[in-house]
């Protein structure tokens, strides 16, 4: 009976948990030692421009060539991404959003997760 | 006569590797037999060709072929289908088997070491060669046994893995600890499989190139058996180690290359092992309306 009473409420409780994760959500589980952290390559052009290599080989597949979003998958030249800190999106590039199928990229050499972050930075605000 | 057969099986190990290598697109480590916990990328559909050819003493030559389609289901849950076979020197050529593995992610972010669960089935007959992974006391002696011997035995079994991994300094480690139950009354027989990897450049480069060393990584993998549940050890069991390359070029072509060595008289000598694989991208948006 007891065993039943909790696959009830995980089948009640995970709907909501996702709910929760999703829309930038995520942004209150990044500590504040990462949210702080400041991007080493931030206004180096030719850095910028391997991230942007990187970003065609890696992201694009998912959030555009032109970092529009495709799909369900969201821009990341819209207001939220543009007001995020450099740590904030190292740290969800470093950890993924399972909650919403955006994968770790925990792998990715971290110089290269800084470069596509500087790449980000040159994006002009989505619509323009 | 041994150069002879092997020189024999090359083209047709060739032949399927540039045929893949026209259309293929790939990034990820060069490892064979150790996972690390990267899963495929949520919709990515991976396509690829695994060899390996070895040359025996007292034995035929062979060269085994595994395709794999492996398809990132979720970002915490890739599910992956293998279709196996050989062909064995002054012998045949057979179809093995199949096996259906899938990898689950369970924890939401990343730490110094991270877990991956694997849990895979398979159907393979005991003329498999594909050496994906070893464990209990597999040795040289089944290599030894001709196709029309082994190939009528089929083995139903279950694999489970405790995958660990961790990246530090663009270095990736990674550890798997095997546990596989044949479904007939044969004991848990067990294995384990080690692998270390880094690119050779840790930054992008501002420009596209062929031969820039962030399109290379270097590593090198050990792995064997444990024995089983009643004889638990490196006794009777075989053991490989070697280096391993990963080459992947801008167009995406992702191609993995390794020569292991045996590490005891119960162990091949040398096995060649190569892959190639190809990503095909973002798969189900061929399935889904637009938006």
């Amino acid at each position: 009976m007891k065993t039943r009473i909790h696959l009830l409420a995980i089948a009640f409780l995970l709907p909501a948990i996702l709910f929760a994760e999703a829309d930038g959500k995520w942004l209150r589980r990044v500590p504040d030692e990462d949210r702080a952290r400041v991007n080493p390559y931030r206004g180096l052009a030719q850095a910028a421009a391997a991230g942007k290599i990187l970003f065609e080989d890696n992201c694009a597949k998912c959030h555009g060539v032109d970092a529009n979003g495709r799909r369900d998958r969201p821009s990341l030249r819209s207001e939220r991404v543009r007001h995020t800190t450099d740590g904030e999106l190292a740290w969800m590039l470093r950890n993924g959003n399972p909650y919403k199928n955006m994968p770790p990229w925990s792998s990715m050499p971290e110089n290269q997760r800084w470069q596509i972050i500087a790449f980000l930075r040159t994006l002009p605000p989505a619509g323009r | 006569m041994r150069f002879r057969s092997i020189a024999q099986l090359c083209p047709l190990g060739l032949g399927a590797f540039l045929i893949l290598s026209l259309t293929l697109i790939a990034q990820e480590k060069p490892y064979f037999v150790p996972y690390s916990t990267d899963l495929e990328e949520p919709g990515n559909l991976e396509i690829a060709y695994k060899g390996v050819a070895a040359s025996l003493k007292n034995a035929n030559a062979f060269e085994s072929s595994t395709l794999e389609l492996e398809y990132g289901a979720t970002a915490w849950w890739t599910t992956e289908l293998y279709a196996q076979g050989q062909t064995t020197v002054n012998d045949s050529a057979v179809f093995t088997g199949f096996r259906w593995e899938n990898r689950f992610k369970p924890l939401p972010r990343e730490y110094w070491i991270n877990p991956v669960i694997y849990v895979e089935y398979e159907h393979v007959s005991d003329a498999d060669k594909s050496i994906l992974e070893v464990t209990g006391h597999d040795g040289i002696s089944s290599f030894q046994v001709n196709n029309g011997q082994s190939h009528s035995i089929v083995e139903k079994s279950l694999e489970s893995k405790l995958i660990l991994s961790s990246n530090f300094k663009g270095f990736n480690l990674s550890e798997n600890i095997i546990a596989e139950k044949n479904l007939s009354k044969e004991p848990w027989e067990f294995g384990y499989a080690i692998g270390v990897a880094r690119a050779l450049s840790l930054t992008g480069g501002s420009h596209r190139c062929y031969l820039c060393l962030q399109n290379f990584d270097l590593g090198g993998e050990l792995y064997g058996g444990l024995g089983d549940r009643y004889t638990f050890g490196l006794r009777q069991t075989s053991q490989y180690a070697g280096p391993t390359v990963g080459y992947h070029p801008p167009g995406g072509i992702a191609y993995s290359f390794s020569p292991q060595f045996g590490l005891n008289d119960n162990s091949i000598g040398t096995i060649w092992r190569f892959k190639v694989s190809y990503e095909v991208q973002q798969l189900r948006d061929l399935f889904r309306k637009s938006n």
